[in-house]
């Protein structure tokens, strides 16, 4: 797997921007934030793991930075071009360098159209090459995904496994030559043999296409295990960002913590590190003041209700959003806002 | 050698128990469902055979649907000569059906009748289709406002009694067998539509739709690749039970004296001459064969219909 | 909830286990199989096991393994038609499979429990939560309603759901995931069985809700001694909470084994294939996985000889004809039906039979930690590593790769 975490990136590298991404949804009368002020930057060949529970705008995140989801404020600039304030032709031009991959792998193919032409389609609506180029770079992309095109190009999604079902999906995606590929969920609905295939599938596809990701789970060891570096999301917000290795040492956040005692290890032995995390994520309706993560939170003090800590770096490369870090030094009192 | 467990597919599993376990879950307290992996072994992709009943609707809709193309040239009497000499006959070989109280021949009053009642079943489905099925089609994939304000008018118009309706515009408009076509299309639109727009509503957010427009795809492309090949299916089905409905509306009008003029016949004015003036204990055969032929047409629509939907279903096409 | 009372409509006498009458379940010899226009697909082929009350068994197995089927089985919830069954279940002194449907209703929620997947299909949708658990309460204990509703206040309470006084009065759709998940345990425990079933019980949650209810689950079984069967597809799952564990593989118990034993002296070439599969936190980021290569057979046609051998890396001719029983070596409760069982992780086969492509190279004989070098070798032949290898020919007639 490469890396370039050891290269000084410059901006040249930098393919990915967001800048405080807010995402509403409106239910009714009332609007909930799922996605409230995050910031990140994806560099060119790096895997950028995001993990955190459901309900706390992982997805959400993924969605939005293939605008099939409209920020509400915030930018998003890849290659130098914010995606919010693009419309028409040329953000469906932009839209093909990102893509997509789904958590079901079954509904994200159409079940009425056979393989062959669901693989086909990104160049089939760019117009691009003859029919028997077409066939042919289908054909490529399906051996390259380990699926046999000669015995599957002409059946129908449901006549696969669901781990077959998503090599067709990142084949599709793989087609219109993307450089960004989102994935969301992409083996949390897949058994663990099979999800270990689709894992260093990716893994391999990432070197050999020259690709960029951004790895949205649920399961930290899953993330960590793909990814260069793993930002953690709680309730629509970043509470921690580091390298996967330093991340997994060197956990600064309490959050971050929990995440990982609560992997199941395949090992009889294996100490329970602490009580998994209690309790459930709150309402994004009524998101706790100050620190979101302070009513589950076993170190909570005074100060994480009154105010809310910015994410800061404690260490090159590891940022933080804690008053009382594990690591590293605790919040100046006189940097943190002012409590509202 | 394409393998064939290849085809195996966890979905056909899950079909498989799916299907079974809800009612067992009926038989005793513990709720037992659809599950996700209710059956681990995953080699059940078959298709279920249509059935010889499906065949045989089939066939008769054909029969009736051909005789009633070539009732011209078949060779028939003149549905509206009437034979002094032969009135109420029973079946004979001259008259296979027998004759009615004017005496006429009643196989060729039904032939003829059979194309009223097929083409007002039908073209106005068609028509409803046109209109309230493409109106679905686009409403519920785009949703927001027009979605709202489509919506809300078809819930106005299907508030309002629409066998009145139409029986107010007939006594208006007047009887011709286009007119009525016309008008009962009308009719089917917005029922047409909601069915259609609920199914493409249902679609309009499935992944591999946000997956196609992460691929540039243009809102036309998506709604007549990815959609509408999931629409047609329901549309069809639903259209098939559409039509048999039509064509029992078509018979009520009769009833009422508001179908096709007469001495024109359809099924619904044969049922219709067959009730009146004492028919039904004077010669009953003239009410039997119009019912009995609408009877079996509409049990066959249904039929089909119903096989067609199982067929299309992913989930249960695979048992 | 130990005292209760068992009277209405009760045919049935179970005897009480703790009087040290054998073991509570004792499978022997089970066959499910499903017939199909394609064929009989034999989803469980000649299971047998035994499971002492108030502990804790794991089954584990990939889609297709049967072990999904297997709990079914063993709770009589099969369809109706197109089953065939043999073999025998006895639970609590009671031979399950011979029993009529009206008497398996009195056993099904007092004796012997299940708990479902996905709890959002699993629990009805148009009653309140509380109307859900105080059903089963009525019918098998004789409560009387108001006593039945204060149980289940109480049950909403013993599974950790914050203020249980109002959430009875809740419909299942206002819950999240993991509540409804333990509104389904609730239900489960509702009359003290003595066995619970869960099939795969925290696979649809996240990771962090799973650790809360499996924990809840041991706490839950230790307080009211049941039995648990614990079905699922991540090996990690069961590691620490089984006490013994049984691996399925194309219908078949290819090792079953004390929990310590099976991680640490594992004889199936499959389940140490299984192990290695799970990411691991403690390996450094990028680390390859070793997946393993195909799918499970056909279970219509399955494979001659060893089910597993045309995916093993250490399939020699042998394994390819004749179908090795389960069977012991050393300890009585370990066993596997393997022809060359791993000794200390390492293969005792000669050599990979040539011509067994994808897996001639694959799975290093190291230990799974050591996986970064090792891995990166074999992954030249494992998993979906090789684009299009799934074209030449493999040994079972399973290509790689799915393809």
């Amino acid at each position: 797997m490469t890396t370039v975490s050891d290269t000084v990136p410059g901006t040249d590298d930098l393919v990915l921007d967001v800048r405080d991404l807010v995402v509403e949804f409106k239910t009714g009368r009332q609007r909930v934030q799922a996605v409230s002020g995050v910031t990140f930057q994806v560099r060119r060949g790096e895997t950028l793991g995001l993990v955190g529970e459901s309900g706390c705008g992982k997805s959400t995140t993924g969605r939005t930075l293939v605008q099939v989801q409209p920020a509400t404020a915030g930018t998003i600039v890849y290659r130098g071009e914010d995606l919010t304030a693009l419309t028409g032709r040329r953000l469906r031009q932009l839209r093909t360098k990102i893509q997509m991959i789904f958590q079901d792998p079954i509904s994200s193919l159409n079940p009425r159209r056979r393989v062959r032409d669901i693989v086909a389609e990104p160049l089939v609506i760019w117009g691009r090459g003859t029919k028997a180029e077409r066939d042919q770079k289908v054909r490529e992309m399906l051996e390259a995904v380990g699926i046999d095109p000669d015995s599957s190009g002409d059946r129908r999604p449901q006549e696969f496994s669901g781990g077959q079902c998503q090599r067709i999906s990142i084949a599709r995606a793989l087609m219109a030559d993307p450089e960004l590929l989102i994935c969301d969920e992409p083996v949390s609905a897949l058994d663990v043999s099979v999800q270990a295939q689709i894992l260093n599938l990716l893994a391999d596809l990432k070197e050999r296409f020259s690709l960029t990701m951004v790895f949205i789970a649920h399961d930290l060891a899953v993330v960590k295990t793909v990814s260069d570096r793993v930002a953690v999301m709680y309730l629509g917000k970043l509470v921690e960002v580091a390298g996967s290795d330093e991340l997994y040492r060197q956990a600064a956040h309490p959050y971050t913590e929990a995440l990982l005692a609560s992997i199941p290890e395949p090992d009889p032995d294996a100490q329970e590190l602490q009580p998994a995390l209690s309790g459930e994520l709150p309402s994004p309706l009524d998101p706790p003041s100050g620190c979101r993560f302070r009513t589950r939170c076993p170190y909570a003090q005074e100060r994480c209700a009154a105010e809310e800590p910015p994410l800061r770096e404690i260490a090159p490369g590891h940022q933080v959003a804690c008053h009382f870090p594990l690591h590293g030094t605790p919040a100046p009192a006189d940097q943190a806002p002012a409590p509202t | 050698m394409p393998d064939d467990r290849e085809l195996a597919s966890t979905h056909a599993a899950d079909q498989l128990l799916g299907d079974r376990f809800p009612g067992m879950a009926a038989t005793d307290e513990l709720v037992v469902s659809r599950q996700s992996e209710a059956l681990d072994s995953d080699d059940i992709l078959l298709r279920r055979p249509l059935g010889i009943l499906f065949w045989l609707a089939l066939a008769w809709v054909a029969v009736v649907a051909l005789a009633a193309i070539f009732a011209n040239v078949l060779p028939l009497h003149n549905p509206n000569f009437q034979n002094y000499n032969a009135i109420n006959q029973g079946p004979s070989f001259h008259y296979l059906l027998g004759t009615d109280d004017l005496g006429r021949d009643l196989l060729s009053r039904l032939v003829f009748g059979a194309r009223v009642s097929l083409i007002v079943g039908f073209v106005s489905v068609a028509i409803g289709m046109a209109v309230g099925g493409t109106g679905g089609l686009v409403s519920g994939y785009l949703g927001g406002a027009v979605d709202g304000s489509l919506n809300a008018l078809s819930f106005v118009i299907l508030a309002y009694p629409a066998i009145v309706a139409v029986i107010a515009i007939v006594a208006f408009w007047g009887q011709s067998l286009w007119k009525i076509t016309i008008i009962i299309g009308v009719g089917t639109i917005p029922l047409l539509f909601r069915v259609v727009r609920a199914s493409s509503l249902s679609f309009a957010n499935r992944d591999f739709v946000i997956a196609a427009k992460t691929m540039g795809a243009t809102t036309p492309r998506i709604l007549f690749r990815e959609i509408l090949p999931n629409v047609v299916p329901v549309a069809l089905t639903f259209g098939l039970i559409t039509v048999a409905g039509v064509i029992v509306i078509e018979g009520s009008l009769a009833f009422l004296g508001l179908s096709v003029k007469l001495p024109t016949p359809s099924w619904g004015n044969l049922i219709s001459e067959g009730t009146s003036n004492g028919n039904i204990s004077i010669n009953p055969l003239i009410l039997l064969w119009p019912s009995l032929c609408m009877f079996l047409l509409l049990l066959s629509i249904n039929l089909i219909g119903d096989r067609l939907r199982q067929r299309f279903d992913i989930r249960e096409g695979l048992l | 909830m130990s005292a209760v009372r068992r009277t209405r409509g009760r045919t049935l006498e179970f005897k009480d286990v703790h009087d040290g009458g054998g073991p509570l379940l004792a499978v022997e010899d089970l066959h499910t199989a499903f017939r199909t226009t394609r064929g009989t697909v034999r989803a469980v082929d000649g299971v047998s096991f035994e499971l002492q009350a108030g502990t804790t068994l794991g089954i584990v197995g990939e889609s297709g393994s049967g072990k999904t089927v297997l709990s079914r089985s063993i709770m009589g919830l099969l369809p109706p038609h197109d089953v065939l069954r043999s073999g025998t279940v006895h639970f609590a002194g009671h031979e399950l499979t011979a029993m009529k449907p009206s008497e398996l209703r009195q056993v099904w929620g007092a004796e012997l429990s299940m708990i479902f997947q996905d709890p959002m299909t699993a629990l009805n949708p148009v009653k309140r939560i509380g109307k859900q658990i105080t059903e089963s309460l009525l019918l098998h204990l004789d409560m009387d309603k108001k006593e039945a509703a204060s149980t289940a206040v109480e049950l909403l309470r013993s599974v950790g759901i914050p203020s249980p006084e109002e959430r009875v009065r809740w419909y299942p759709f206002q819950l999240s995931g993991g509540m409804r998940q333990r509104v389904m345990i609730a239900i489960a425990l509702a009359c003290a069985p003595r066995l619970v079933l869960a099939d795969e019980p925290t696979t649809g949650l996240d990771v962090t809700v799973q650790a809360q209810i499996l924990d809840l689950l041991g706490d839950l079984q230790r307080e009211r001694h049941m039995a648990v069967i614990l079905v699922t597809h991540d090996l990690g799952v069961v590691a620490s909470r089984a006490d013994e564990i049984i691996v399925m593989y194309a219908g078949r118990i290819v090792e079953r084994a004390p929990a310590d034993t099976l991680f640490h002296d594992t004889h199936m070439p499959y389940t140490k294939a299984l192990m290695e599969s799970i990411p691991r936190l403690a390996d450094p980021a990028g680390t390859r996985l070793t997946a393993i290569p195909g799918r499970p057979p056909d279970l219509i046609h399955p494979p001659k000889g060893c089910r597993f051998a045309p995916r093993c890396p250490y399939a020699q001719t042998k394994c390819l004809e004749a179908e090795p029983p389960l069977r012991t070596a050393g300890s009585p409760d370990h066993l596997f039906a393997c022809w060359f069982p791993l000794v200390n992780g390492v293969s005792t086969a000669p050599a990979p039979v040539a011509g067994n492509g994808a897996a001639a190279t694959t799975l290093p004989d190291g230990p799974g930690d050591t996986a970064t070098a090792t891995a990166q070798a074999a992954s030249g032949g494992t998993d979906a590593a090789a684009p299009g290898s799934g074209d030449g020919p493999t040994a079972g007639g399973e290509t790689e790769a799915e393809a």
